[in-house]
């Protein structure tokens, strides 16, 4: 079995520690990420998904245990971790707050210039970065960043990070704000790059979200994964899941409320897939009792 | 009948006028809304939603067009203060609006400004904070809750002004769901049992079931406004198309057009399961 691409051991992390603010956050995380998945972190605000993620780039630096990446341990002190972070890209919430240039262009190319890359290497990771985020160089490349809707905005701000080339990208609520068409757009686009290879981690509050996209899917609370499995899996312990916080699927919710009523209905975690087993529940029960 | 709380009529707004930057945000949009009622406000990200927000509490003035709340004019300097009292604001992000270190205060906040004796403001303070559900917090730090006791604070500090009304502009975008169902219940129940008028600005139409009424913009002019049920309906027929339809009236209609018998205007997750439970006791056959 190949090496984890991201492998955390029993990561602690406390804020402010040795003062009365200590926060405890992280309280032994271990968890494995492999090459090519795409998994889905969930839990309440405050379980310490977003401290968690900013482990896997180095941004911060775990109080007790350990993170390797590809095997090589971030915090051991021979580690380049310069070159390590480039592995991982990191998306945060709203990243759209952090574009600064005059240009888009100029937005996107900021962060492999700053890598040292000759001028044409730079211009070729723009248009290819553009490009996978759907705009299109010529038409968007000299335009203000500013100038752009909310949606369009955010697709620079992730070009910026694709433009460095990482082999995970790891995005924080990549479609808060934004409307559902412009949801649906991002949220194809991720599909799309990780179908061309990249390995994504995304953390989100929608359950809907993430039982559409997530193979995988990490559940915190209170600073500990507390479970781990397929949508399906996760979904299927609804107590759980409830007791935390958070809620089903609508469409498993529903189900789960019709299956009540003794409609046998089969799993369901989309509303596509709602629409078939729905079908095949009414007509089995009109067979019955016809 | 309730009278008009507040009345737009014509409003055109324009961002940095007669500047090569110009925007038009809002262009010749009418709309009333009666003292009492639940208005959902829905359209895409740049539809115009939060530009009249903000001209609901004078934040901002027309460029064309009047708006008047209570009967006053926005663009009347002296009636500033007055509408801002009448309608209060609650914003997207909890953590930009709190101000002091412990919950009781940060409600307190608005009501000294008012100047007001502080036996009154106890009152105001200790009615909002049992309105939101946060009784037991009043001590509490607002930092260490969670996003939607945070937001139940904002809102409880936009109650103890004892406003006629409340915008609330996407305030449920950054929450997790248990904090948008507080938020969402808090606010419904400020509406049936407070009487007070509230006003719902988000681009998720779940969030606006509650809602007796949804206006829906785009390109800064009304093009829906009718019960959810009916709004909902309608929605991928709506210039713009950048909305959908909550996820169980989608499938609602999914399962009509595949010959299920469903009454329309279903949009809760109750009445759809009633609806089909009701479906497969009469033992109809689908066709195909």
């Amino acid at each position: 079995m190949a090496e984890p691409l991201i492998d955390c051991q029993d990561v602690a992390h406390t804020y402010l520690r040795g003062t009365p603010m200590a926060q405890d956050a992280l309280r032994g995380v271990t968890l494995q990420i492999r090459a090519g998945d795409l998994v889905g972190i969930i839990g309440p605000t405050g379980s310490g998904k977003s401290t968690l993620i900013q482990h896997f780039n180095g941004l911060l630096r775990p109080t007790r245990g350990t993170v390797r990446i590809a095997g090589e341990d971030l915090w051991a002190p021979q580690t380049d971790r310069r070159r390590v972070r480039q592995r991982i890209g990191l998306v945060f919430q709203f990243p759209e707050y952090q574009l600064f240039e005059e240009t888009v262009r100029a937005d996107v190319a900021y962060g492999p210039r700053n890598l040292g890359l000759p001028e044409d290497e730079v211009s070729a990771r723009v248009d290819d970065a553009l490009r996978a985020v759907g705009l299109d160089p010529g038409a968007f490349g000299p335009r203000s960043p500013f100038s752009l809707s909310g949606g369009e905005m955010r697709r620079v701000a992730l070009a910026g990070i694709l433009a460095m080339r990482p082999e995970v990208l790891v995005l924080d609520e990549p479609a808060a704000g934004l409307d559902p068409r412009g949801k649906a757009d991002l949220l194809d686009r991720i599909e799309r790059l990780h179908r061309s290879g990249l390995t994504v981690i995304l953390v989100t509050h929608s359950m809907d979200e993430v039982a559409r996209l997530a193979r995988r899917i990490v559940v915190m609370h209170g600073g500990r994964v507390v479970a781990e499995g397929s949508p399906r899996e996760i979904f299927a312990r609804e107590e759980e899941v409830r007791r935390i916080g958070l809620r089903l699927p609508q469409a498993a919710e529903l189900v789960r409320r019709l299956r009540q009523r003794g409609l046998a209905v089969p799993d369901a975690l989309t509303i596509a897939e709602a629409r078939v087993a729905i079908r095949a529940a009414i007509r089995e029960g009109s067979r019955g009792t016809v | 009948m309730h009278e008009p709380f507040i009345e737009v009529a014509d409003l055109e707004f324009v961002y940095r006028p007669n500047t090569p930057q110009a925007v038009r945000a809002l262009d010749g949009l009418s709309l009333s809304i009666r003292t009492g009622e639940y208005v959902g406000i829905a359209g895409g990200n740049g539809s115009g939603k939060s530009t009249l927000a903000r001209h609901l509490n004078a934040l901002l003035q027309p460029t064309a067009g009047r708006v008047c709340v209570g009967g006053l004019d926005t663009r009347d300097r002296s009636a500033v203060w007055t509408i801002r009292r009448q309608v209060g604001m609650v914003f997207q992000n909890p953590d930009n609006q709190l101000v002091a270190t412990v919950v009781e205060e940060d409600v307190a906040f608005g009501p000294e400004n008012l100047g007001l004796p502080p036996a009154l403001i106890r009152e105001r303070v200790n009615w909002a904070l049992e309105t939101v559900g946060l009784g037991a917090h009043r001590r509490a730090a607002p930092h260490l809750l969670s996003g939607g006791q945070k937001q139940r604070v904002a809102i409880a500090g936009v109650l103890a002004m004892r406003p006629a009304c409340i915008v609330l502009d996407e305030a449920t975008t950054m929450l997790d769901p248990e904090g948008r169902a507080e938020v969402l219940d808090t606010v419904r129940a400020l509406n049936r049992r407070e009487g007070i008028t509230v006003i719902l600005i988000s681009h998720t139409m779940e969030d606006l079931v509650d809602a007796h009424r949804i206006v829906v913009l785009d390109g800064g002019r009304l093009v829906a406004d009718g019960p959810p049920g009916e709004v909902f309906d309608r929605i991928e027929d709506l210039p713009g198309h950048r909305l959908d339809p909550p996820p169980v009236a989608q499938l609602a209609r999914w399962l009509r057009s595949d010959g299920l018998s469903l009454p329309r205007g279903l949009y809760t997750v109750d009445d759809l399961v009633e609806a089909l439970a009701a479906l497969a006791r009469t033992g109809v056959r689908p066709d195909g």
